[in-house]
């Protein structure tokens, strides 16, 4: 589990315009220099956000980037909801699920 | 001079990126209370804003994270979101690092406060400056508090870091005026986001309307997290600022759960002028 060098990858990304002009170009050379998983870096690379929120990306991060990757709001929940339909409760960090991952402002 | 408005509201990135898709009923006397907050700013002729706000990683990290920290910058930038997504445009904010950095070294005899001459704002400092300096031209001076990475510092902490911001902005001869921003009980971020904990806002806005400081610090983060979810953690800067009033009380103007915005909408203030008037009795 390297949740720690997952969380530096989005962190330097969302505040870094240079970083994101190269996940655009090159995401490899991004991915290349934090220590991941290959659940995580694949979950990078398929920009799959349901999935880095199982991983347990503390939401404040990763709400800015699934905006930057240009899911609108409720997409965004969704993508959250089903993940967690499908692969259980998250694995780390604070932003776990309650009752299921129900309610929400959809 | 001294402190001469002490309040604290919401700061969701909802009440700007998805203001359209709130119920108007609660919205718009909502928005009207956030006008009414700004007259009672303005009316305090501050000369800078002090921001205590949660922030949501534009600035710190776990490689080297501050419980507390105190801008010191000479202007700053925001927001670090997409300007579309928050419908904040982006631009830069005056600073006053020769304030700032009378106000650290006060507050640094009490608290081990970290200062950053670079730091960029999220909707934590700029949703609530949207609202009460909108064309974004009062100074201002940002404190953070960690309420993201445990470990977290503890709420008597926070009361206490308040305390010391307070005896930093009577040691100045500026008018400074005081907002701390967070939410209160909410699960923003998650699959439950818009689950609001109704209840338990009411109570803490009871505790920090009557500055019981005993009572505003009980709060254990397991209970928080049970009861007011992660981002009940954010209540430390609402609690800085009863830290920051301590012998005063205060008024809640409007707290209603506005689901779409992640949190209830919120506002409050402290009623300065009783301590004045307490003292000079």
């Amino acid at each position: 589990m390297s949740l720690y060098a997952l969380q530096k990858l989005l962190y330097e990304l969302n505040r870094d315009p240079r970083v994101q002009h190269e996940f655009i170009t090159d995401r490899e050379a991004v991915l290349a220099r934090f220590r991941l998983s290959e659940e995580e870096a694949d979950a990078i690379r398929k920009d799959d956000i349901g999935m880095l929120y199982i991983l347990g990306v503390n939401g404040q991060i990763l709400m800015h980037f699934a905006a930057w990757r240009g899911l609108a709001w409720d997409e965004y929940i969704e993508a959250m909801k089903d993940a967690l339909a499908k692969h259980g409760q998250v694995r780390g960090g604070i932003y776990a699920a309650v009752n299921g991952g129900g309610g929400g402002a959809v | 001079m001294s402190l001469v408005f002490a309040g604290i509201m919401s700061h969701g990135p909802g009440m700007r990126a998805r203001a359209d898709r709130a119920d108007p009923a609660v919205r718009d006397p909502f928005f009207a209370t956030l006008d009414r907050l700004r007259e009672r700013l303005e009316e305090a002729r501050p000369d800078a804003i002090m921001v205590v706000a949660a922030e949501h990683f534009a600035n710190f990290f776990m490689n080297n994270m501050p419980a507390y920290c105190i801008g010191m910058a000479e202007d700053y930038e925001g927001p670090i979101e997409d300007p579309e997504w928050l419908r904040i445009p982006r631009r830069t904010i005056p600073g006053n690092p020769d304030l700032s950095r009378r106000i650290v070294g006060k507050v640094m005899e009490r608290v081990d406060v970290a200062y950053a001459e670079e730091w960029k704002f999220d909707h934590g400092i700029m949703v609530p400056l949207s609202f009460l300096t909108p064309d974004f031209d009062l100074p201002v001076i940002p404190a953070n508090i960690n309420c993201q990475g445990p470990p977290l510092t503890p709420l008597s902490r926070a009361y206490e870091f308040g305390r010391a911001v307070r005896e930093a902005c009577d040691s100045v001869p500026e008018r400074v005026a005081l907002i701390g921003t967070g939410g209160i009980s909410h699960w923003p971020a998650t699959p439950n986001s818009g689950k609001i904990n109704v209840k338990w806002d009411r109570e803490f806005l009871r505790r920090w309307t009557s500055n019981d400081r005993a009572a505003l610090t009980s709060y254990t983060d397991a209970e928080t997290l049970r009861d007011a979810g992660q981002g009940g953690f954010e209540i430390r800067t609402l609690v800085a600022v009863a830290g920051a009033c301590e012998g005063s009380s205060g008024e809640v103007w409007f707290c209603e759960p506005i689901p779409i915005f992640a949190t209830s909408g919120f506002a409050a203030v402290m009623n300065l002028e009783q301590e004045s008037a307490a003292k000079a009795a």
